[in-house]
């Protein structure tokens, strides 16, 4: 073996920053979200009641949901951007905001004269619902695919399925502008089943496009 | 060079922070630790192992900044290894599983007393003939049966045996005799 490799890599060596992974990471999803958030206003627009709906705690409750996702499945992404490290210290927080949600949509049910939880339940929008937020999800992940390839993930399916989640928050974040739903019954099931697809989309794909070299 | 994982680890950290001096020192160390690494679960094609060694060094390198300088180093450049490892044998078309949990046995702290061993027993095998070599790589070191290593080398499971034997006795007289390491 040469040592001249040995001497080009130590003089070419420049120091590092300890944010270079999640720097990447938050690039690759910023571009993506970009993209996203432009597509929902060109293809679907905003929610018409935007002024009054921002006065209720619904609103706030379904960006606070899918941005919650965002968030942890992130963190979880900077861990597994890297090699051999867990990310599991991160993934288990996902049962908060799960749980919450569950708590509200079972009081919101519970509250409800039966004839009226199955409309509670699927709204208007439940056979369309996560397949826009997989939609939405679709340009963030394939941001954090780019910053994923430049790093240095080995765990690729745990990694494609974080990016996946992560993407899928964002996702939903960027639908829920547009989404007239008001129900936590309806967020529960058909929020998270889109964030979830997206994460599985993100565990099929890891192996195949996250190599790198 | 018998550095600990603490000490690599702190190499690591110096080198971070732009130190040459520390990274020439723990690419040297890295070195043979991946050398070590490669052979035992390849083979011993100097090329091939070569190859991988400094693929291995360049991805250090260039995904230097995913180290977590709380992460322990060992783990994080032996996951490097192992994916340049897989990457391998999915581009030579071998379908093979890596064991994953087997860092431990490559870089406990006196890891690198194997490693000089493999040095030694490499420069002995070297003074036997090639065909020779290769028989010993199959059989002691590869864990072939002589029965394979006979196939392999189309020669009969007789002079495999003998082959063997007289090439065991020469490492023997090598190490116990001038020339070896002691």
């Amino acid at each position: 073996m040469s040592d001249d490799l040995l001497r080009t890599l130590s003089a070419d060596l420049a120091p590092v920053s300890r944010w270079t992974v999640a720097r990447r990471l938050a690039l690759g999803m910023s571009g993506g979200v970009i993209v996203s958030a432009v597509l929902m206003l060109v293809l679907l627009g905003p929610r018409p009641d935007m002024d009054q709906s921002m006065a209720t705690a619904m609103f706030w409750m379904k960006l606070a949901y899918a941005l919650a996702f965002a968030v942890i499945a992130g963190f979880a992404a900077e861990r597994l951007a890297r090699p051999a490290a867990s990310a599991r210290g991160w993934i288990k927080w996902l049962v908060v905001p799960i749980l919450l949600v569950i708590v509200i949509a079972a009081f919101q049910l519970a509250g409800t004269a039966p004839a009226g939880r199955t409309a509670m339940l699927v709204g208007d929008s439940a056979r369309v619902c996560p397949w826009r937020i997989l939609f939405f999800a679709l340009p963030p992940f394939i941001g954090l695919v780019w910053a994923m390839r430049g790093l240095a993930p080995t765990r690729l399916r745990e990694a494609g399925a974080a990016i996946g989640l992560a993407a899928g928050g964002a996702g939903a974040f960027i639908y829920a502008l547009h989404c007239t739903e008001s129900t936590t019954p309806f967020l529960a099931i058909w929020y998270t089943l889109g964030m979830a697809a997206s994460a599985a989309l993100g565990w099929a794909l890891g192996p195949l496009v996250l190599r790198w070299r | 060079m018998q550095a600990s994982e603490a000490d690599l680890r702190a190499l690591m950290i110096a080198s971070l922070d732009g130190d040459k001096a520390a990274y020439r020192a723990l690419l040297d160390a890295m070195r043979w630790r991946l050398c070590a690494y490669f052979r035992s679960r390849l083979s011993w094609d100097a090329a091939e192992i070569d190859d991988l060694v400094q693929d291995t060094l360049m991805a250090i390198h260039n995904h230097r900044g995913t180290y977590d300088r709380s992460q322990l180093f060992t783990a994080w450049s032996y996951a490097i290894a192992r994916h340049k490892l897989i990457d391998h044998f999915r581009r030579s078309g071998r379908r093979q599983t890596v064991p994953l949990d087997d860092a431990a046995a490559l870089f406990v702290t006196d890891e690198s007393a194997s490693v000089d061993a493999r040095h030694d027993l490499e420069k002995a095998l070297q003074t036997l003939p090639p065909a020779t070599q290769a028989l010993i790589r199959d059989i002691k070191l590869r864990e072939l049966s002589n029965a394979q290593a006979a196939a392999a080398r189309g020669m009969s499971e007789t002079a495999v045996k003998v082959a063997l034997h007289r090439g065991l006795k020469k490492l023997g007289a090598y190490f116990h005799g001038e020339g070896g390491p002691k």
